[in-house]
């Protein structure tokens, strides 16, 4: 086919149909005008207008992890592309495949501290995994095309692209995506076998193997999860997942010990302390997944699968690294332990299931059930887990207590249906996540788990629910104090609690009605689950207020500075157990 | 494993708008150590640049720094020439000497010790060429620093591996 000539709007727009491409989350304004002009134009692609950039950005994550498809932005340039910074951080340190396409000013006016310029590419270097600013229109379609491949190849990431108002009027040639061949990206999937024969003689002899799995795997696919619980299945192990990588095996099997780290199980945590072989698949060994690094499982052997070399010796060194995809090692692993298993499991095996028992006979999630009329927020989130069963919900979150607590007490059993802001930690995530999950999955229930102040900073995209209609649902654990730091005032800095209190929250029942929505606020045990009932049977938004427990703490919990076997399991060890001076220092 | 190396790396890159600000940045984000960086276009007809670094840190540091740079998406090789073998390292300088009488003379004599070059030379001044090791550089400007030196303009090392073999 001979490339056909079109505008560079239209360039952009070809190629985004061409890449498959469903959907865009944007704002318009002056620099991206010629785009917006285009999309007027055409009926293959839907737009969703946000209300805030940042909002697009998170709506596009929460589309992208919902479906493992690549969720596309579109902003207008200066505050449009700043706006936006803070979703392309919390994508590239969750590694969500996100193109950004952000207008620029004209290109002889670049430098020149034009109306609404800011330098988008050297803004953005640093918190997207490329950037691209296009400044012949001649160069336009195999940008964008590359872009879609960088974006979702090896350890996914966001991509920004800098679009001059005068390359999107300029006349080009389109042609559409063939495979292509990076001159110098080429990421490494298939591992090395050597390596994969030498992970295997560790597994068959270990005693004591814990699996340790994380978002890598959820961006592998369900392909690879169901690699995934099959091998732990195969080979008979314990089996952890990081906050990113809930849903890669299913809640349910008996292998999970539930989740690692700062705010994870008793179980999962003393057995990645106390385990002899551990399995890291997708998983970078976060500071806080790791507590204390130098007390960081000392007597283990650590195999570490991930599709990012840098990923590897970074905070952990391992004994057996494999670079590649984890689905394509998980394949090489389950057919190579068909050769190497052992006849019999080793003698310690046995035994290190029942000290596994033993720390799960600890409950170590267990709370104060005695207060009959107050809503414990675990509470809360047990009779949500409870009440959608069987409704296949998504869950978003904001960041912060109600966000562990969301990661201890909802089971998931597949990938996709979690989306929470791991790496950065961003507030205001849950909602606009909500958003994109909700278009990728019209007819699906889609709850955003908040906290009363992290909805707050994305609360103007309840304008957005309203305008198209998307039944998302906030369930909001309200305590009003931003939980977390409380927690940790409370904890760290002797229970002055400087700036944590929001003293004038809004009545967020006429906060929903404002924006179209239904709200209902629950103060009493006994009409919690009414009220939830209520929030998932009613078919449009609903606002749900949810007081509960104002000074619940977030436990079991690693201090920051402390190791795995030195972590709070509850209110009584608070005391017992304060936090060492170096802990006070991390975040 | 925690001792401090000094490592020579050499980075081909396709030679782009922003490619230095992504590696000058990569380094100041991460907190990595520069201690001299060069870069300069070397093959026109694929359009590529070599970008030298010489940097220190620990061992696990180090491979981090080759590591996040292999991530780079317009960086097409990596070498680390400290651990691939025997290499030659080279810097140049120039330097400004300002006087008269006996030690300009002296200057004159050093240099011709050092195989340093007079570049530009007024009745009252020397600019002198000199090429070598960084040791063998910084031992020349600490001669010149008492006999008026003014000024100094060095290019930070270039390296490239010992014998036949290619990048």
């Amino acid at each position: 086919m001979s490339p056909e000539s079109l505008c560079g709007a239209d360039i952009v727009i070809r190629s985004l149909v061409d890449q498959g491409v469903e959907v865009v989350f944007g704002y318009p304004g002056g620099a991206v005008l010629p785009i917006y002009d285009s999309l007027f134009k055409q009926n293959s692609l839907r737009h969703v207008l946000v209300r805030q950039e940042g909002g697009a950005v998170h709506a596009a994550e929460g589309y992208a992890r919902s479906t493992g498809k690549v969720g596309v932005v579109l902003v207008t340039s200066g505050p449009g592309a700043t706006n936006a910074v803070t979703g392309l951080t919390d994508a590239l340190m969750d590694s969500v495949p996100i193109i950004c396409l952000t207008g620029q000013v004209p290109t002889h006016l670049i430098g020149n501290d034009a109306f609404q310029e800011a330098d988008t590419t050297g803004i953005t270097r640093p918190c997207t995994k490329h950037n691209y600013l296009v400044r012949d229109v001649g160069d336009l379609a195999k940008v964008m095309h590359e872009a879609f491949y960088i974006a979702k190849s090896g350890r996914p990431g966001p991509v920004v692209i800098d679009l001059p108002k005068d390359v999107l009027f300029a006349t080009g040639s389109y042609a559409a995506p063939e495979q292509i061949e990076h001159k110098s990206y080429r990421p490494q999937t298939q591992p090395d076998s050597a390596k994969i024969a030498e992970a295997l003689a560790l597994i068959a002899k270990a005693e004591r193997p814990l699996v340790y799995g994380g978002g890598g795997l959820i961006n592998s696919g369900p392909e690879a999860c169901a690699r995934f619980a099959e091998f732990v299945r195969l080979i008979d192990s314990p089996c952890t997942l990081t906050l990113m990588g809930l849903g890669a095996l299913p809640a349910s099997d008996p292998h999970f010990l539930g989740m690692v780290g700062m705010h994870g199980t008793y179980e999962a945590n003393l057995a990645m302390h106390d385990c002899d072989v551990m399995i890291a698949i997708g998983a970078r060994f976060d500071d806080r997944v790791t507590g204390r690094l130098n007390a960081f499982s000392p007597g283990s052997k650590k195999i570490h699968i991930d599709i990012d070399p840098s990923s590897i010796n970074k905070n952990v060194r391992v004994d057996v690294p494999l670079i590649g995809d984890c689905g394509e090692a998980l394949e090489a692993l389950i057919e190579g332990w068909t050769k190497v298993a052992p006849k019999r499991l080793p003698a310690g095996r046995q035994r290190w299931w029942k000290q596994v028992e033993a720390w799960r006979g600890r409950d170590c999630l267990r709370y104060d059930k005695s207060k009959k009329d107050i809503i414990k927020p675990q509470y809360a989130l047990e009779r949500l887990y409870a009440l959608t069963q069987g409704r296949d919900p998504y869950i978003t979150t904001e960041v912060g207590q109600h966000q562990m607590w969301a990661a201890q007490f909802f089971k998931f059993e597949k990938p996709y249906h979690w989306m929470t802001s791991g790496g950065l930690g961003t507030m205001g995530y849950g909602l606009p996540a909500a958003v994109g999950v909700q278009v990728a999955h019209p007819d699906a229930l889609v709850i955003d788990v908040a906290g009363e102040a992290s909805i707050l900073m994305n609360i103007q995209e309840m304008s957005t629910i309203a305008q198209y209609r998307l039944p998302v649902k906030a369930f909001i654990l309200n305590n009003q104090y931003m939980g977390m730091v409380r927690q940790w005032q409370e904890l760290l800095h002797g229970a002055r609690y400087s700036e944590s209190y929001t003293a004038a929250l809004p009545d967020f029942v006429k906060l929903a009605e404002a924006f179209g929505a239904k709200g209902r606020r629950v103060t009493d045990p006994a009409e919690l689950d009414d009220a939830i009932r209520f929030m998932i049977d009613t078919p449009s938004a609903v606002v749900l207020d949810v007081a509960v427990d104002e000074l619940e703490n977030c436990f079991p919990m690693i201090p920051s500075g402390a190791a795995h076997n030195e972590m709070l399991l509850g209110p009584e060890d608070e005391a017992k157990k304060p936090v060492s001076e170096e802990g006070m220092v991390l975040v | 494993m925690t001792d401090v190396e000094r490592h020579t790396i050499a980075v081909l890159v396709d030679n782009e708008p922003g490619i230095l600000a992504r590696v000058v940045g990569l380094f100041s984000g991460r907190g990595y150590n520069i201690d001299s960086l060069t870069v300069a276009e070397v093959d026109k007809t694929n359009n590529l640049s070599r970008i030298t670094v010489v940097t220190s840190g620990t061992r696990m540091i180090i491979e981090q720094i080759k590591a996040q740079l292999s991530r780079l998406v317009p960086v097409r090789k990596v070498h680390d020439l400290t651990d691939e073998g025997p290499f030659v390292e080279r810097e140049m300088a120039l330097i400004k000497m300002a006087g008269k009488g006996e030690p300009r003379i002296e200057s004159l004599r050093l240099a011709d010790i050092f195989r340093a070059r007079v570049v530009d030379s007024t009745t009252e001044s020397f600019v002198y060429e000199i090429t070598g090791s960084a040791e063998k550089l910084d031992a020349f400007i600490h001669l010149m620093e008492p006999l008026g030196l003014v000024e100094v303009s060095r290019t930070g090392a270039v390296a490239i591996a010992r014998g036949p073999g290619k990048f």
